[in-house]
């Protein structure tokens, strides 16, 4: 399938945390009222103001030397998307899925669906919802894109670790780039590579990184996606039926 | 830097040490991970704490803060003796073959000349043995004990690793480790780069921490190549513009130095101040340094000043001989009432200077105070501080707000000596004005009030030359232009006449006798009569190592890589010629090079090569280093205040009863101060961790700029102090708990990040604990947020910069009523 792709190689990532202001510059999300409470981390999590968000976890490596992970979490905007499933299931103004990238969006009327249910179907725990009861997340910087402008994310960026382009494009950087990263990272892996557009590129077990850095970690997802796909059609009908 | 931030992509080691450049300087890293991915360079980090940059690093080690000097040491130690230096050009380059005079030595931790009442060496001692014309004497066999190879081995014979590794806890196989890395560089077609900041130059062994490393990086051949040199990265974007342009006491622009009282006229102060070499072969370019200082005093006062009243010379402050006027001196002064006024510009020195209870303090004995500045900030309010009863404080307080740098036009001066041109971007808000609109306004009015109430010397304001603006406004173009410099009058070189008025084409034009100004020597070139070099914008580079040298401009006349003919081997061909920084192309005759013709970077210095094609070597030639006096680069550094070898001496505050390296503890000409808050603590068991201080990506010096942007306060929103689980069990804290973090001279509260990244010490079989808290907070805003850390740290300087020692300290940390 054709459209963009992020790739998210976490070896150059240094957690300037550049994206994650970029994100809320050009979104002009507001803050929240943080404190510190052990970490560099923060906000604490994604939110209806945050839609991009680095990760820090540190665990001890080998020779007693720590190993500080990054992970600069964002939506994935998968090929088949979850959530676009349940928010349609509720209303036919609440997502689009942009044809010339790919790009999963959510709109006002998602309101309409009940927010835990579009966060529960998602296997990356991505979708939040802002004050006035909108679902958000990334929308892949489409006001941007679309005119031909690479996401914020990707232009603040100093080292390359945010990259965006056309998907082939994407996966092909991110194959070569496994193929180096993997001679000092034995244990490195491309994420979910062919179902989703924002692949991460991780040096160590995903689950070090974060919870839900891959799909399948968190329990029930699998079986979750299963029910999906199972229930997909007769949402569609339905969805038909009322646009009809 | 040596080099420039682009070149540290050409490196193959790359050591950062005293800096955390991935969290402080971000975009170094596009460099760095350039470097690591297109060749294959090793990346290491050595740091008391895993950082952001030490993620990323091929190897990690820490060492205890204010030990850095043992460690490089060891490392100077591990060359010499494992011969992993680059001979032919130590022996050629460097100062190693020349004799040190008899009287020099060094025993029990002090250098000969030392002066225990005066804590001052007479460092005559350390003096170069002459020959019978003054040339110093050389060994090119390296066997006489005197030469300064042979004292160099043996001063650093002492740092085996077992021994550094009792002083820095640095594990011995870590140690050997990242000098096996780093001495791969001594390859002539190899280069390692040294990335450092503030945790190498806030010690009162600043300057022989970066004189270590200068060490290590001559031995292996490693400066004025391509992906090599010393690489300060300047905590501001402009801190190297300002250094340039002499923010500072000790010097005038361009690094000139201040004349003292005792140097009566400008030619004592040039004949004291000028080094003088008798060796043809060095270059010695200060030698033109009278050129420089006339052009600057023309620059000035222009007209007014003449031959006849030594281009104004008189005018120019003097400092009394012997004097410090540094930061920390200048606020001791205003602690002991020695100031009726201040102003504050474009700084918080309630927040950012060492020992803030002692500035804050120093503070109330002003008579008055006008702070310049974005934002409300700590100094400018401290009459309402914590702990402070405004009726009690008499100081009458006055802001002007200032516009922020896209508000205004001119040049910075990035690490890498590029000065870089800015446009304005929008118009200043409300009613801030730019810096140099207040300038030219305030200038006005007090030369108008010397013109009519006259004073002490009405001299030098009366007759300073001040044509920076027009109608009140600041004009950044007039004042690069002076900076650059003019012909004072119609001058003919060489059948060519440059009129009066033109700008000066570079600074081997400039002259001694009063023709030509110029407000920074090292600047002129920047801004000719082809136009504004600094804002050039063209991203051609022909080089392929990254020089562009047609994008914004540098200086040296443009010279990206500094010492670039240490580059070449002594027939001009360079070491690496896979990296060619320069290259000699003249036409040979005879075995004999005819023509002369560099390619590549600006050469320091066009003249031939030392060594013809056939091996003769050239008596027209000079030796690389052409700001050395001798020509050298220097193993041996007779010039520092404290010593011609870095030597391992303990912070003023330090975990330990002995220095292991000597019988003196700290270093013996360190700058302390005595008032009732200059309390230091040594050993005591009320404050028994060392502790450091930092900075985060996401804010900037005191937070001034940052801590008003809720987005990067929302990422990083209060003080915190970083430290082990081991001691976090010991104390009782737990993770993201408020705590107290106390010295001997303050306290703050700050939230305890419990962290895998510091582990304890192993320090001569104990157990030492460090903590660290960045000095980005302050109590105005955020509420919650935090005071500075600069609260803690101690009010004691570097021999030779008088810069405090912030990076090393001694503090305890407990549970808040605990």
């Amino acid at each position: 399938m054709a459209g963009k792709s992020f790739l998210i190689d976490t070896s150059r990532c240094t957690a300037c945390r550049g994206c994650q202001i970029a994100c809320k510059n050009w979104n002009q999300n507001g803050v929240e009222p943080t404190k510190n409470v052990g970490s560099h981390q923060n906000p604490p999590d994604l939110s209806g103001s945050t839609f991009k968000l680095v990760r820090f976890s540190e665990h001890m490596g080998k020779d007693n030397k720590p190993v500080w992970l990054f992970f600069a979490d964002q939506c994935r905007h998968c090929l088949e998307p979850p959530c676009k499933d349940v928010i349609e299931g509720y209303a036919d103004d609440g997502v689009v899925q942009d044809e010339a990238t790919g790009a999963v969006v959510y709109l006002p009327g998602s309101s309409k669906a009940p927010f835990d249910e579009v966060r529960q179907s998602c296997p990356y725990n991505i979708p939040r919802q802002a004050a006035d009861g909108r679902l958000v997340k990334c929308t892949m910087c489409i006001d941007r894109v679309s005119n031909g402008l690479i996401p914020a994310c990707v232009k603040t960026c100093p080292t390359g670790a945010m990259n965006f382009g056309d998907r082939d494009a994407m996966l092909a950087l991110g194959k070569e780039r496994l193929a180096k990263v993997q001679k000092m990272y034995p244990k490195a892996q491309l994420l979910d590579a062919e179902q989703v557009r924002t692949i991460f590129l991780v040096t160590a077990d995903p689950k070090l990184y974060h919870e839900f850095a891959v799909a399948g970690l968190a329990p029930g997802i699998s079986r979750k996606l299963a029910l999906r796909k199972l229930f997909r059609p007769a949402r569609e009908l339905a969805a038909k039926v009322k646009v009809g | 830097m040596t080099n420039h931030w682009i070149d540290i992509g050409n490196s193959d080691c790359i050591l950062i040490m005293g800096s955390n450049a991935a969290e402080n300087h971000p975009i170094s890293f596009k460099w760095v991970t350039k470097a690591r991915e297109e060749h294959g360079a090793k990346l290491i980090s050595v740091d008391p704490r895993f950082t952001r940059t030490s993620s990323k690093a091929d190897f990690y080690t820490a060492l205890r803060s204010g030990t850095d000097i043992a460690f490089l040491g060891g490392m100077i130690n591990y060359i010499l003796s494992q011969k992993k230096y680059f001979q032919e050009y130590v022996l050629e380059y460097t100062n190693a073959s020349l004799i040190v005079g008899d009287k020099y030595s060094f025993k029990d931790g002090l250098f000969s000349g030392f002066d225990p009442k005066a804590k001052k060496y007479d460092q005559s001692t350390w003096a170069f043995a002459m020959d019978d014309k003054g040339v110093p004497k050389r060994d090119l066999t390296l066997k006489n004990p005197r030469c300064v190879f042979n004292l160099l081995k043996q001063h650093y014979s002492r740092y085996q690793p077992e021994l550094v590794s009792k002083i820095t806890g640095t594990p011995v196989a870590d140690l050997k480790k990242v000098y096996e890395m780093y001495a791969t560089t001594g390859a002539k077609d190899k280069a390692g780069t040294i990335m450092y900041a503030m945790g190498w130059t806030q010690h009162t062994v600043g300057v022989q921490n970066i004189r270590a490393m200068s060490i290590a990086q001559l031995l292996l051949g490693n400066m004025g190549i391509a992906g090599g040199g010393v690489n300060a990265l300047r905590g501001e974007s402009n801190v190297q513009g300002s250094t340039d342009q002499a923010l500072l006491f000790h010097i005038w622009p361009g690094y000139l130095g201040t004349p003292n009282s005792k140097l009566g006229s400008l030619q004592i102060y040039n004949e004291k101040s000028t080094p003088k070499s008798a060796d043809p072969l060095s270059a010695n370019w200060w030698q033109n340094k009278p050129k420089y200082v006339v052009s600057f005093l023309k620059s000035m006062f222009m007209d007014a000043a003449t031959k006849d009243n030594d281009f104004g010379y008189d005018w120019m402050p003097k400092l009394d001989p012997g004097k410090s006027y540094s930061w920390l001196d200048i606020f001791d002064a205003m602690y002991q009432g020695k100031f009726t006024g201040f102003f504050s510009w474009g700084q918080n020195p309630a927040c950012s200077g060492a020992n803030s209870t002692k500035t804050r303090a120093a503070l109330a004995k002003l008579d008055w105070l006008v702070t310049v500045n974005l934002f409300d900030n700590e100094t400018a309010s401290f009459w309402k501080g914590p702990g402070v009863d405004p009726k009690q404080v008499k100081t009458e307080v006055f802001f002007l707000p200032c516009a922020a740098f896209m508000e205004k036009e001119g040049s910075l001066t990035n690490s890498g000596r590029w000065a870089q041109w800015r446009y304005k971007a929008q118009e200043p808000q409300g009613q801030s004005r730019p810096d140099g609109d207040i300038m030219v306004e305030l200038f006005k009015e007090i030369r108008e009030l010397y013109k009519s109430e006259g004073g002490p010397l009405p001299e030098p304001i009366l007759n300073l030359y001040w044509d920076y603006g027009k109608d009140g406004k600041f004009d950044a173009h007039l004042v690069a232009k002076a900076i650059n410099g003019y012909y004072t009058q119609d001058v003919t070189v060489k059948d060519k006449t440059y009129k009066k008025g033109e700008l000066v084409a570079s600074f081997a034009m400039l002259q001694a006798d009063g023709s030509t100004s110029s407000g920074n020597w090292i600047y002129c070139n920047s801004y000719t009569e082809q136009g504004n070099n600094m804002a050039r914008r063209d991203k051609s580079d022909a080089s392929g190592i990254g020089l562009y040298p047609k994008w914004s401009w540098c200086w040296p006349v443009n010279r990206r890589i500094l010492y670039n003919r240490a580059s070449v081997d002594l027939k001009g061909q360079p070491w690496n010629p896979n990296r060619t920084v320069v290259k000699f192309t003249g036409e040979v005759k005879d075995g004999k090079y005819a023509t002369s013709k560099w390619e590549g970077d600006v050469p320091d210095g066009g003249w031939f090569p030392m060594m013809n094609p056939d091996g003769s070597r050239r008596d027209d030639s000079k030796y690389p280093f052409i700001m050395q006096t001798h020509g050298f680069g220097a193993l041996f550094g007779p010039g520092r205040n404290d010593g011609p070898f870095p030597e391992h001496y303990e912070p003023i505050e330090c975990p330990v009863e002995k220095n292991l390296m000597s019988k003196q503890l700290t270093n013996p000409v360190a700058a302390t101060y005595a008032t009732d808050q200059d309390v230091y603590k040594t050993c005591d068991p009320r404050f028994p961790f060392v502790a450091t201080t930092y900075r985060v990506t996401e804010h900037w010096q005191t937070g001034v700029l940052t801590r008003w942007q809720p987005w990067l306060l929302e990422a990083e929103p209060q003080l915190f102090v970083e430290m082990s689980q081991q001691l976090a069990k010991l104390k009782g804290i737990k993770n993201g708990e408020k705590v107290l973090v106390e010295s001997p001279r303050g306290s703050v509260e700050a939230v305890a990040i419990v962290t895998l990244r510091f582990q304890p010490f192993k320090i001569g079989g104990n157990e030492i604990h460090e903590v660290g808290l960045p000095w980005h907070y302050g109590w105005i805003w955020p509420a919650d947020g935090g005071d500075s850390a600069n609260l803690l740290t101690p009010a004691a300087g570097d021999p030779n910069t008088r810069i405090p020692e912030t990076k090393a300290f001694m503090v305890n940390v407990r549970k808040k009523g605990a």
